[in-house]
């Protein structure tokens, strides 16, 4: 492919969010192409397991207690009239999906059947055995190969381009394959590339999710919102971090500790396993940090639930616990730990989509566009529900997708120089010239990990949390020197790797930057040194810009309420 | 556990650019996936060695490569189970498709031919307000299929592939049995008879390595053959295929075993003179050898073939 591509709206990411995006903005009339480093069907959305919520009106769900459960579930960070939005639009999205050829699984009149999931009362998570997301992912892609999308597969994105005006103009990247730089120019562009989970060591995510989005956002002028929001999930397993779903406590498995005792009744009489799960990876931790765990985990039990059950709906994990931990589900209860798993937080945007304010109550880049688990409205606060983060993708990665396409219909082209891509391939040549030393990259991406675990992980303090500002600068440095052993223009990992630690190191800088400002503790944010939630100071959010010089500027945006009024959560 | 990997390497921008195999030696546990230790080799001995690999936990489909000689997902694999006497576990990139860099795969032509299956759902008729409604059953059964994360292992060892590449493929074939077999699709008909072409349902030799190396369990070649039935009762017009897999049977019913000359007659029809004439050269060698009969090439019906008709009977009512 030639520098010669526009596009009207052009989409980095080829997961859930971006090809919902990507499908919506071609349904608008718009001329669209996506951009992404690894195959569409190989994106992280497939690792999604348990399911998808929706409050179904026409079957006795209300979207009122959707949204409220969201909100609570945030611990009161969710902006109210976004929560609104996601449960109200929640039903006829599931209803599209469907329409598509998701084959999700049914009750005995033949409807959709449900499950029940984390934070909330009432079974409205609907789910593909437990392959959600890979089912969505595959459809979705079905749907894109129907309406001819074109996509730059394999391709990296290095960076965001502006023209003279400051207006959102294209995206550099690379073809793997062939190292062959292009700048694809588009009146609008949408990020929507995911998590940031590698910036943690061990982390549920896939090892391509380290936050490129939301660096090259962030370098470009936009803002992250709340990114000391990081969820730890409670039920992953030890060594490499991989996920077991909620569905398993969903259908009834126990968290029981070193004596048998089904512990959660301890931290949450009603909920019990099902509390929001910053309580119930707090409750773990604390079982594992006061004795009463087994080798550093507890133990997650789903003997009861007889092997038909497990067969049907987690037939996934159980594959998933026989080849990775060699545990028979039906036999025995499978050490379990909470590890770092979503970011809540992530490249602010309004509830279109959209990273700019067209009044300026926030500043931003126009024509820019977020979506998905990268993006930050916010709905998940300071904790999302299980099974909210599918919907969170398929709903506004849809919006943006129209949104960017009417805005591409108002704008003229944008006018950008093509030397731009000159400047970044002089940049990667750069790194790639660098002599090798004894430093790799792989061990200052180890040593971020671990340091962003051990410091801000589950508990944190102020001197945990310096600490790992005081690893991150060091690790900066290194970084800046560190060299590439493979030189080759062809399939280079080894130079792609080197360039998410790059984004990896803003990310996991922002991430300590929030955690020092917040002085309370509220959802995932949990500091010993501050133990109690502090409406009067804190009920707002967060917002990091990057300054020219590296360092941030921060901002501070109210949350906004709608109906509730924020109260003690009780699980 | 010391292991060898014993890794074939290729890289095009080095002259001469032949593949070789080349050897690193490695301390593993027992817990370690073959994708632990390539990623072990990667962060520690060469940064050069590439491949695909994302999400460890076999899901996302990007590490199939052929380990000793099978394809398979390098994250679903132990070493412990692969390694030699001499601790040896040979690693190498997945068959039937170019080779870009050492382990890393062109699937171009996978995706094509999954194009070639028109693989959306066409429903017929309008579109209802709620969901379709649809059995539970239908759709549990739809999830096996559905599982299938197009990794392409089935591909790379797929028998029928490697001797004709305008094959359809096992991944392809399985995608295209999702939609005939969804009870919201309105196409079958019209899929069938696509599929009913040459490089279609009727290519597979039915070797079964497609469902000896899924990782899914996904059945290809079951799918396949699910297919060919399917195509059979929708009265799609018959091919070589679909005519020989009935008279096969219907010989069988009837004679109580296999009537070759019969079979090849009746599969290609007497008046293909040429096509018939073409198969005497085997006839006289399968003759030369002693596989023919001593009663002679026409057969007749087995003894007791009356029992035999009555058990092929039972077994036509309970598939
Ligand atoms: C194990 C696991 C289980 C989960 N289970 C659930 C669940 O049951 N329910 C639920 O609601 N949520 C679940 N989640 C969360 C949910 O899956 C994710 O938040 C969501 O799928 C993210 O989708 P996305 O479209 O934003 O990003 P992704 O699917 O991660 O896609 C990101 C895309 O961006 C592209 N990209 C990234 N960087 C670049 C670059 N530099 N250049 C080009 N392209 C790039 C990638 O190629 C990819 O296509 C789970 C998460 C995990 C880790
Ligand atoms: S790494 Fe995803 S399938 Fe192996």
């Amino acid at each position: 492919m030639t520098t010669a591509n526009e596009y009207d709206v052009l989409v980095m990411g080829a997961g859930l969010a971006g090809m919902r995006a990507a499908l919506a903005a071609h349904e608008a009339g718009a001329r669209v192409a996506i951009m992404t480093k690894v195959h569409p069907v190989r994106s992280h959305s497939n690792a999604a397991q348990g399911g998808i919520n929706a409050a179904m009106t026409d079957r006795g769900d209300e979207w009122e207690e959707h949204a409220f459960e969201t909100v609570k579930g945030s611990d009161y960070l969710a902006d109210q009239d976004a929560v609104e939005i996601l449960a109200q639009e929640a039903g006829r999205e599931i209803l599209t999906l469907e329409h598509m050829g998701v084959i999700f699984n049914r009750n005995e009149e033949g409807r959709l059947g449900t499950r029940r999931f984390g934070g909330q009362k009432r079974a409205r998570t609907f789910f593909v055995s437990d392959f959600t997301g890979q089912a969505m992912l595959h459809v979705l892609f079905e749907q894109l190969i129907k309406a001819r999308v074109p996509v730059f597969e394999e391709w990296f994105v290095t960076s965001l381009v502006k023209d003279a005006d400051g207006r959102c103009a294209g995206l550099v990247g690379f073809e793997i394959r062939t190292s062959q730089f292009a700048l694809v120019k588009a009146k609008a562009v949408i990020i929507a590339s995911g998590g940031l989970g590698r910036v943690f060591e061990p982390s549920t995510n896939a090892l391509i999710c380290t936050g490129d989005g939301m660096a090259i956002a962030y370098r470009a002028g936009a803002a992250l919102m709340d990114m000391e929001m990081v969820q730890y999930h409670p039920t992953t397993l030890k060594g490499k971090g991989l996920l077991i779903t909620e569905a398993a406590r969903g259908e009834g498995a126990y968290l029981l500790n070193r004596d048998g005792e089904r512990f959660m009744k301890r931290y949450a009489p009603n909920m019990m396993e099902l509390a929001s799960r910053d309580v119930v990876s707090r409750a773990e931790q604390t079982e594992i940090n006061e004795g009463r765990g087994v080798d550093g985990c507890v133990l997650l039990d789903c003997r009861h639930l007889g092997r038909q059950l497990i067969h049907e709906r987690l037939r996934q994990i159980s594959d998933e616990v026989q080849s990775f931990a060699g545990i028979d589900l039906t036999k025995e209860p499978v050490p379990i730990r909470p590890g770092m798993h979503y970011q809540m937080g992530g490249i602010k945007t309004d509830v279109d989509g959209r990273c700019w304010e067209m009044h300026g109550a926030w500043a931003g880049v126009p024509g820019l566009f977020a979506a998905g688990e990268t993006a930050c409205l916010s709905l998940h606060g300071g904790n999302r529900l299980g099974a909210n983060s599918l919907l969170d993708t398929v709903v506004f990665g849809r919006r943006a997708g129209r949104c960017a396409a009417e805005y591409a219909r108002e704008v003229p082209t944008p006018h950008v120089p093509d030397s731009t891509v000159g400047m970044e391939q002089q940049a990667v040549s750069a790194l790639l010239s660098r002599h090798a030393n004894r430093d790799s990259v792989a061990t200052i991406r180890h040593e971020m990990g671990v340091a962003m675990h051990t410091h801000l992980g589950v508990f944190r303090d102020q001197e945990g949390i310096m600490a790992a500002k005081g690893t991150l600068e060091s690790l900066r440095d290194r970084y800046s020197r560190v060299g590439v052993q493979d030189k080759g223009r062809v399939f280079n990992t080894s130079l792609i790797r080197a360039l998410e630690l790059g984004f990896m190191l803003d990310c996991a800088e922002t991430i300590v930057c929030g955690a020092l400002l917040r002085r309370e503790s509220r959802g995932a944010h949990f500091r010993t040194d501050y133990l109690y939630r502090d409406d009067e100071q804190w009920l707002k959010h967060i917002l990091v810009y990057h300054q020219p010089d590296g360092s941030s500027r921060v901002e501070y945006l109210p949350v906004r309420l709608t109906r509730w009024e924020p109260k003690v959560r009780i699980y | 556990m010391i292991t060898i990997f014993r890794i074939r390497r290729f890289n095009p921008e080095t002259s001469p650019s032949m593949p070789y195999f080349q050897e690193y030696k490695l301390d593993t546990e027992r817990a370690d996936t073959v994708l632990d230790a390539l990623m072990h080799i990667r962060e520690t001995l060469d940064e050069s060695l590439t491949l695909r690999c994302s999400c460890r936990g076999a899901i996302c489909g990007s590490c199939s490569m052929r380990i000793n000689g099978h394809a398979a997902l390098a994250c679903k694999t132990k070493v412990q189970a692969m390694a030699s006497e001499r601790g040896v576990v040979q690693v190498e990139p997945m068959n039937n498709m170019p080779v870009i860099k050492d382990l890393v795969t062109d699937m171009a032509g996978f995706w094509d031919k999954v194009r070639q299956v028109q693989p959306w759902l066409q429903p017929a008729g309008q579109e209802p307000e709620a969901e379709y409604l649809a059995s539970s059953e239908s759709m549990n059964h739809l999830t096996g299929v559905m599982g299938c994360i197009m990794c392409g292992a089935c591909v790379s060892d797929c028998a029928a592939l490697e001797a004709d590449e305008r094959f359809l493929g096992p991944a392809a074939l399985a995608k295209a049995y999702r939609f005939v077999a969804d009870p919201r699709d309105g196409a079958g008909r019209s899929r069938l008879l696509a599929l009913n072409e040459p490089g279609g349902m009727w290519d597979c030799t039915r070797c079964m390595e497609c469902i000896e190396v899924c990782p899914k369990g996904v059945g290809a070649m079951d799918r396949i053959m699910s297919l060919r039935s399917r195509g059979i009762q929708a009265g799609v017009p018959s091919t070589c295929g679909s005519r020989h897999a009935e008279v096969f049977a219907d010989l069988i019913y009837r004679k109580g075993r296999l009537d070759e000359p019969m079979l090849a007659a009746r599969t290609f029809g007497l008046q293909n003179l040429s096509r018939l004439l073409s198969l005497l050269p085997m006839a006289l060698r399968a003759f030369v050898r002693g596989k023919v009969p001593k009663s002679g090439p026409l057969h007749r019906a087995i003894p007791g073939v009356e029992k035999f008709r009555r058990l092929f009977q039972r077994m036509e009512e309970r598939p």
